[in-house]
């Protein structure tokens, strides 16, 4: 069954297609809306991005696939984002990576069989001076990770 | 050192238009449209020798200069990818002080003569995009955008326009890619922005701290700016200090300081019987610089590019005596490997190989040769792509082998570390 965008959304969207200079220019912003609407962009979710901008459906998933932070493929609820470039990494970024990984059972890039997280090494997220650090599905940011304070999180998450 | 940019920061709900309005904000713009023509700004902001605080430090005012003067519908795009490892300073000025940054960005359109401006912000800055969002909304309202703006006849609608995670965005024509909906692969240049950008149309593309300078470049003038810091490296910098430090942080200092005042006086220097080993003074693609060159040089543009490497993005990265300089730079090149936009041969396939080479010669499985390889690798990648991407990944690699050879060849033969003492890896 084809997947159709909230009347909020894509009223969101029609506005954006009037300021924009093209149609194919709301195509991020279009995407951003599917994410909060649908767990993750599929073909349909693609689809229905192409309808609204009048482009071609590989279109969309050509972008979709280029960015990583529109999941394509399902994922867990909580997605666990962990920074490990340089900064970080200096600081025990792979370490609480790796204790992370085992906390789960999962590797990096994997989610749990309850589908509750998904853990992912992230390049440089920008808050180097708070390092190590992670963002919980893009949204919200732990710093000066330790491992009392990632069990702490675990554990809000878990409820 | 009186602070320009981050003068403000710490004041509760500072990102409020009530707030910044009561420290002064806004009246630089009001003044502005009163009283200057837009080729005077330009004119100001050639004259102050501002240089761009994204990378490449090039001069504002004559990347203004650029814009051929047809009637051609004209866009200003705010780079705030801000992805360059170890910078952190767009997203302080962005989630704290949007106001400044859109002043700034309101006054350039003004001087450019762009009636649509976008923010291209970095997907992973939530809170940035919707305090930019919030800040954009007020001035809206308040009259600071849209028609007729304070009554001087400029128009000016601004799109803040959220990326999705892809360093490549960071090179403007990749951004410009990216904003136009496609996947983010830099174009070939010439055509420059500036005559063929977004669009097709001229586009100026300013970092998020080179429009908050023009802020205060307007309000006080080019000799004001021209009296901080060395000819031709003038004003402050927002230093985002990181790694093996006790304060890391933002740090706003007059260009041209010595870079070790800014490691040791400001970010409170190393930890606790450390020593110093070498500093990455520009954001993770600028050269590595030996403890010795770090002690010496200054920290303005020039100075550092003398010194072989490059202020860049701004992004300090300091590494104390217990890190291995392989394993620091094998997590460099697994960087530029992982964001390569896969558009050209060399630097999609060279930049595996490297971390490929590196992560052989960290594990103990280094070949007869493979730091030379390295080294042949880096020539046929530097210069033979579309964009700058191939270079800094070349450069970090290129330098560590020059200045830390030792510590490569060590890991060949005796299959450890020679001096690293705590693994990062």
């Amino acid at each position: 069954m084809a997947v159709q965008f909230s009347q909020a959304s894509e009223a969101t969207i029609r506005q954006l297609l009037e300021r924009y200079p093209t149609r194919r220019a709301v195509m991020l912003p279009a995407l951003h809306l599917a994410m909060q609407e649908f767990p993750y962009i599929d073909d349909e979710v693609c689809q229905a991005v192409a309808d609204l901008l009048q482009v071609p459906m590989v279109d969309v998933k050509g972008v979709a696939t280029f960015y990583s932070l529109f999941p394509t493929e399902p994922h867990g609820k909580y997605s666990l984002e962990v920074c490990i470039n340089l900064s970080c990494s200096l600081n025990g970024a792979r370490r609480c990576l790796r204790y992370l990984e085992n906390k789960l059972g999962i590797k990096a890039g994997e989610t749990t069989p309850d589908g509750r997280f998904t853990l992912r090494g992230m390049e440089c997220l920008a808050a180097c001076d708070k390092a190590p650090m992670m963002h919980i599905n893009n949204e919200v940011m732990h710093t000066n990770l330790t491992e009392a304070k990632l069990d702490q999180i675990l554990q809000e998450l878990s409820k | 050192m009186e602070k320009v940019l981050t003068r403000d920061i710490g004041t509760p709900n500072l990102w409020k238009l009530e707030t910044y309005r009561s420290l002064g904000g806004y009246k630089t713009l009001e003044k502005a449209l009163r009283e200057s023509q837009p080729d005077d700004i330009v004119t100001i902001v050639r004259d102050s020798g501002l240089r761009g605080r994204g990378g490449a430090g090039f001069p504002t005012g004559v990347k203004w200069g650029f814009l051929p003067k047809d009637n051609r519908p004209r866009y200003l795009v705010c780079n705030g990818d801000e992805s360059e490892p170890g910078t952190f300073k767009d997203r302080v000025l962005i989630e704290d002080d949007p106001h400044q940054v859109l002043e700034g960005l309101i006054l350039s359109c003004y001087a450019v003569r762009a009636s649509l401006a976008f923010i291209y912000l970095r997907g992973e800055f939530f809170l940035g995009a919707q305090r930019m969002q919030g800040a954009i909304d007020e001035a809206y309202a308040a009259g600071y955008l849209g028609t007729n703006i304070l009554g001087s006849g400029m128009q000016l609608d601004v799109l803040v326009h959220r990326g999705a995670g892809a360093y490549i965005c960071g090179e403007e024509t990749g951004l410009i890619e990216s904003l136009e909906g496609k996947r983010a692969y830099p174009r070939i240049k010439p055509p420059f922005p500036a005559n063929i950008g977004a669009f097709g149309m001229p586009t100026v593309v300013n970092n998020i701290e080179t429009l908050a300078d023009v802020r205060h470049i307007v309000e006080r003038g080019a000799a004001w700016y021209n009296s901080i810091g060395p000819e031709r490296n003038r004003g402050t910098r927002l230093w985002c200090v990181s790694g093996n430090v006790q304060r890391p942080g933002v740090y706003e200092l007059p260009l041209g300081i010595p870079l070790r005042d800014i490691i040791f006086e400001y970010a409170g220097g190393l930890h606790e019987g450390r020593t110093l080993k070498a500093v990455i003074p520009g954001g993770s693609s600028s050269p590595i610089l030996t403890a010795d060159e770090a002690m010496e040089v200054n920290s303005d543009f020039d100075a550092l590019q003398k010194a072989g490497s490059m202020g860049g993005s701004g992004g300090m990265m300091v590494l104390d005596d217990t890190v291995c300089i392989v394993q620091s730079t094998y997590i460099i090149a697994e960087f530029y490997h992982d964001e390569s936009c896969g558009q050209c041969s060399p630097c999609r396939e060279g930049t595996g190989w490297m971390e490929k080479i590196l992560h052989r010669i960290e594990h103990g499985e280094g070949r007869p040769g493979d730091v030379d390889l390295l080294l042949h690798m880096g020539t046929n990648i530097f210069g033979r792509t579309i964009c700058p991407l191939g270079d800094a990944a070349v450069w970090p690699v290129e330098s560590a082998i020059k200045k830390f050879r030792a510590e490569f060849e060590h890991h060949m033969r005796e299959r450890q570390c020679l001096s690293g003492t705590l693994s990062i890896l």
